[in-house]
């Protein structure tokens, strides 16, 4: 009420999507709350947590200290757009195989995070992936079996190795 | 997936036992049970299609934000909404006065109000809350809403609070619940057992410290979050202009008779529904339908996959009652997100602990007594207080053999936000302490600690001190385990100086015998319906948090009915649709749940072994369920899929469902007032071994490893169970150096203020911060757990502090006994040690002095 709106327009996940937000709208809010994508989620609200975090041109981006308009004329992948035609992304599936979302509530975050690294880093060392998922906080696991997803992830992409959809 | 299922040619037809606890864990030939599985709801939350409570959206919605106290402790003169109610958009708004009924999740002491009435405990108590179409009016109106208080002095230490007398100058905090009570302690308990003067006076040793434990909060990532449906069913849902109480009407009489519904029925016909971030949808049902005057079975709890909860979770907050009364009054659907310094508000973590702790053994390291002085910082309310009153002492009586025990535990009440449940409720605390004390004895007895513990063992199947039954015990080989992994019997005293190695023990409860309201009927329920599509539907009461619950029960009906994984489906959370569970705290949920869907399946086996042994002209117990078949066990080539084996059931008894239950043992607890809390079916056991570097400059220490051995009976899933285990090391560990739920005092200009209600400022670990972490999984198979299994939810926590502890006296020679371990309070103990001359390798048993002077610092 009473705030004063701008039409925005955004690329997510591969869509055109133009909406009206209120002016002061994060690119989260809008994501959230206006385009019903509520994969990326809300844990702080300033930047503290991760659990906001997309990928905008490739780089893992706090969605919740994002004004929305920034975000205009980036391709802005969320949550909902890391799975491929032919399934999850490796990422995605060796979090499921290795337990390594346990209340899932960070989870959307820190696979954004994974998936940039990947993207710019395929063989990173279990250093590497410490440092590029310092950002993202998870209250559940200690983090372990995040690293060893991660890893397996990568193995698989560089391997070529096509899913695990055969293991349990 | 294996079509076949493999295994299955020798099971034994003890199976058939119904609700005989000895015949759950006597399989051999488990399928599924025990091995590396996805979760259920794994690529739910791998691909954020999970919807959490703020992910859902009705048509309609409002959304309410609560105005709370900046002030510590105040009475409320009067509040002014009229500013607020004015507001454009605003559409309701309810103070205390509209919900007059005090709650409390412990029947007992029910001391708080949804919204304060007439009195404000903590800066962030609730006192009004408004309605809005849309977030930023409601914060825009929760301005404008005018309170006036008047101060009263405030009390931040326990033992000030202790001082009130409640007169003019020093009003207690609570009105005594007895006239000459204090009205600033919550609960004080006494506990006695054996000869603890004589005893101790009898020890060879006794090793006497004071601790101090600084609260801690739950942090999940997920802010609290609900929302409230009201459904007038035809009626007048409420007027849109506020000011007086709640429309709803109400039978005559009602007002004044919480939770007592026998003499009828409150008329009103609408249906309330409220979605909750909770981790007790049960309990949160019945204080909803208590507090706000409603019948129990017009009301619905919706609990969605919930973001982390830890025990910060487990009761009533005052969101779930103004959603819900605001959804009354506006007659639309209203949502409230706490913002993340809400939560650090609505707190009910760990309590500070001033511990006394006196130790005695004999001078070959028998312990004889052991004697204990708590005081407990409660903060506001009571919550759970009552029970961590008794926890602080109850449940230090395993896994060491104590002839002589007593504790004098007292909570005081402070005004700041409650202190609650958090992972290891009531005994974190006292178990660090404990376990530093047996560091010290070790050492004054020139023996090895892991050696201590051993000999002090008790055991399975005996009974503890205070009366508690302990049967299935692996705290032997737990401690062995982590002995032998980190390589303990080389390296403890023997790495270098700032380099060190600490061990610790613990035990914990496997739910509670006793629910927090008492009743005879079942802790836990689930219900099985299964159809000719071979589909496999569980109805469960449980609260998955992230723990694993829906995935658990799919296991064991998968496992029992002999479908593959994905034909079952689980339907939680949901008091609409599944039996009533307790929730998801005290540890309780895979043995009880557990249990519980194992008796519901065996039911349904049963039936579809007698329909298939009919076609086949064979005994039920030679019909095997397993891996998608039925086959029959003599000779496993003859079998059919299990699709068609229900068929042949669902036409010989028609449609198939079950319900199964579990409740606890009543009749072994201890034979004296307050012998029924700690009391629990089955105890987990836990050694962990730490390994940490101090830097003796800076006083930071930087935690290596924690090797974590947990005896959780038998792991259902193991890569469930490596989780606990990992993320209850990485809780502890983040308490022991990190974390301080902590609050501002009047020097440093307003007093009772949280010190960092953020998540940047209240520093929990990074993956940066957080040291390797390496599970060890003992199974020790408990005679009553579902296919043996104990927790591994809490139990896993406890021994980090004390681990860590005893890690950097191995590493410099100081003793750490006030948490947090952070680099100010570390590097003045290294600066006290180094004047004193001691800062420096101790000394390892039975090996000379001078073989340590080349370790220590020049």
């Amino acid at each position: 009420m009473g705030a004063t709106n701008r039409i925005v327009d955004l690329n997510v996940n591969g869509d055109r999507r133009i909406a009206g937000v209120p002016t002061h709208y994060t690119l989260l809010e809008t994501l959230r709350y206006v385009l019903g994508l509520t994969g990326s989620k809300q844990g702080c609200d300033k930047g503290d947590c991760g659990a906001c975090t997309v990928l905008v041109d490739g780089v893992a981006t706090l969605s919740c200290i994002m004004p929305v308009w920034e975000a205009e004329g980036a391709e802005v992948v969320t949550v909902e757009g890391l799975a491929r035609e032919s399934g999850p992304h490796p990422v995605q599936d060796e979090f499921d195989l290795n337990g390594a979302a346990q209340c899932g509530f960070c989870t959307p975050g820190i696979l954004c995070s994974a998936v940039g690294l990947l993207e710019r880093n395929p063989a990173p060392s279990r250093e590497e992936i410490k440092e590029a998922l310092s950002g993202n906080l998870c209250r559940c696991t200690g983090y372990t079996k995040i690293y060893n997803a991660v890893e397996a992830a990568a193995e698989r992409i560089r391997t070529g190795s096509a899913d695990g959809a055969g293991r349990r | 997936m294996s079509e076949t299922g493999g295994g299955g040619e020798s099971r034994p037809g003890g199976t058939d036992e119904q609700r005989v606890p000895d015949g759950r864990n006597s399989q051999s030939d488990l399928n599924l049970i025990g091995s590396r599985l996805r979760k259920v709801d794994g690529f739910a939350k791998a691909s954020g299609k999970a919807r959490y409570a703020d992910d859902i959206a009705l048509p309609g919605m409002l959304h309410a934000r609560i105005v709370r106290s900046p002030h510590p402790h105040a009475r409320i003169v009067s509040i002014d909404s009229s500013r607020a109610e004015a507001l454009d958009g605003v559409r309701g708004v309810v103070t205390g006065r509209d919900m007059p009924h005090t709650y409390g999740v412990i029947p007992w002491t029910p001391d708080e109000h949804p919204l304060c009435v007439d009195r404000v405990r903590y800066i962030g108590d609730g006192v009004a809350a408004v309605a809005a179409v849309d977030e930023d009016t409601a914060i825009e109106a929760a301005g404008l809403i005018e309170v006036e208080y008047e101060e009263l002095p405030a009390y931040l230490d326990p033992r000030k609070a202790l001082e009130a007398t409640g007169g003019e100058d020093s009003p207690y905090i609570h009105e005594p619940r007895k006239a000459g009570w204090n009205g600033n302690i919550t609960k004080k308990v006494h506990l006695d057992f054996g000869e603890v003067h004589a005893l101790m006076e009898a020890s060879d040793v006794v090793v006497e410290g004071a601790y101090f434990f600084e609260g801690t909060t739950h942090a999940p990532i997920e802010p609290h979050c609900a929302i409230g449906l009201w459904e007038p069913d035809g009626r007048e849902a409420g007027g849109l202009s506020s000011g007086g109480g709640l429309t709803f009407p109400l039978e005559p009489g009602m007002g004044g008779q919480p939770g007592k519904h026998e003499g009828g029925v409150p008329s009103s016909h609408g249906r309330l529904t409220v979605w909750s971030s909770t981790q007790v949808p049960h309990y949160l049902h019945r204080e909803l339908a208590r507090v706000l005057e409603l019948d129990p079975a017009r009301v619905r709890v919706i609990q969605p996959p919930v973001g982390g909860a830890f025990g910060g979770k487990s009761e009533p907050f005052d969101l779930e009652f103004c959603v819900a009364a605001l959804a009354m009054k506006t007659g639309r659907p209203v949502k409230i997100l706490y913002t993340r310094e809400e939560v650090f508000y609505a707190h009910r973590g760990r309590h500070p602990f001033h511990m006394r702790y006196r130790t005695g053994a004999t001078k070959d390291g028998k312990l004889q007594s052991v004697d204990a002085q708590v005081l407990l910082d409660g903060g506001a309310y009571a919550s759970f207080g009552l029970v961590t009153t008794y926890y602080s002492g109850q449940l230090l009586t395993a896994p060491y053999t104590m002839p002589a025990y007593r504790f004098d535990s007292v909570r005081a009440y402070t005004n700041k936000p409650a202190c609650g449940p958090k992972r290891g409720h009531g005994s974190v605390q006292p178990r660090f302490a404990f376990e530093v004390q047996l560091d010290k004895l070790a050492e004054k007895l020139e023996m090895d600690p892991v050696g201590l513990r051993r000999s002090n063992a008790m055991g399975g199947n005996t009974r503890t001190v205070n009366e508690l039954r302990v049967t299935s015990n692996g705290f032997v080989e737990c401690l062995e385990a982590v002995e032998r992994a980190s390589g303990w019997k080389e390296r403890w005293r023997r790495l270098p100086f700032g380099r060190g190695l600490g061990v610790a023990g613990s035990c914990y409860i496997s739910g509670t015998n006793y629910p927090v309201y008492p009743n005879d009927m079942p802790q836990s329920a689930v219900q099985i319906q299964i159809d000719r599509s071979g589909r496999v539907a569980v109805f469960s009461g449980a609260s998955e948090i992230g723990q694993g619950t829906d995935s658990m029960v799919a296991y064991v009906a998968a496992e029992e009915l002999g479908v593959p994984l994905d034909y079952v489906r689980v339907f939680a959370g949901d008091t609409d649709f599944t039996p009533v569970d307790l929730g998801a705290y005290s540890s309780r949920v895979t043995f009880m749940l557990g249990n519980a869907c194992i008796d519901a399946a065996r039911t349904l086996k049963r039936k579809v072994q007698d329909a298939v042994a009919g076609e086949w002209g064979c005994k039920p117990r030679e019909v095997l369920l397993a891996g998608g078949w039925a086959l029959f066990a003599p000779d496993t080539a003859r079998k059919l899929p299990i699709r068609e084996a229900f068929q042949l059931a669902e036409a010989m008894f028609g449609t198939l469902g079950a319900t199964g239950w579990y409740n606890t043992p009543k009749d072994i607890h201890g034979s004296y007032r307050g012998g029924t809390i700690g009391s629990s079916p089955a105890y987990s056991f836990t050694a962990h071994v730490a390994e940490v570097d101090v830097d003796v400059e800076t006083g930071f220490v930087e935690v290596k490893r924690i090797w974590i051995a947990h005896d959780c009976g038998r792991a259902l899933n193991p890569v469930l169970v490596e989780g606990q285990m990992e993320g209850s090391a990485y809780m502890g560990f983040a308490e022991a150096l990190m974390e301080e739920q902590i609050f501002k005092s009047a020097e440093q200009g307003r007093e009772g203020l949280h010190n960092a209600p953020s998540l940047l400022d209240y520093r929990i670990p990074t993956s940066l911060d957080t040291p390797e972490l390496e599970s060890l999984i003992v199974e020790s198979l408990d005679p009553e757990g579902p296919y043996g299994a104990k927790e591994a939810g809490e139990g896993p926590l406890h021994p980090s502090i004390p681990a860590i502890a005893n890690a950097i006296h191995d590493a410099v020679g100081i003793r750490m006994d006030a948490l947090p371990f952070s680099p100010p309070r570390v590097w003045r103990r290294i600066n006290e040690a180094r004047a004193e001359g001691k800062l420096k390798k101790p000394t390892a048993p039975g090996r000379p002095i001078e073989e340590e002077v080349h370790e220590s610092v020049s």
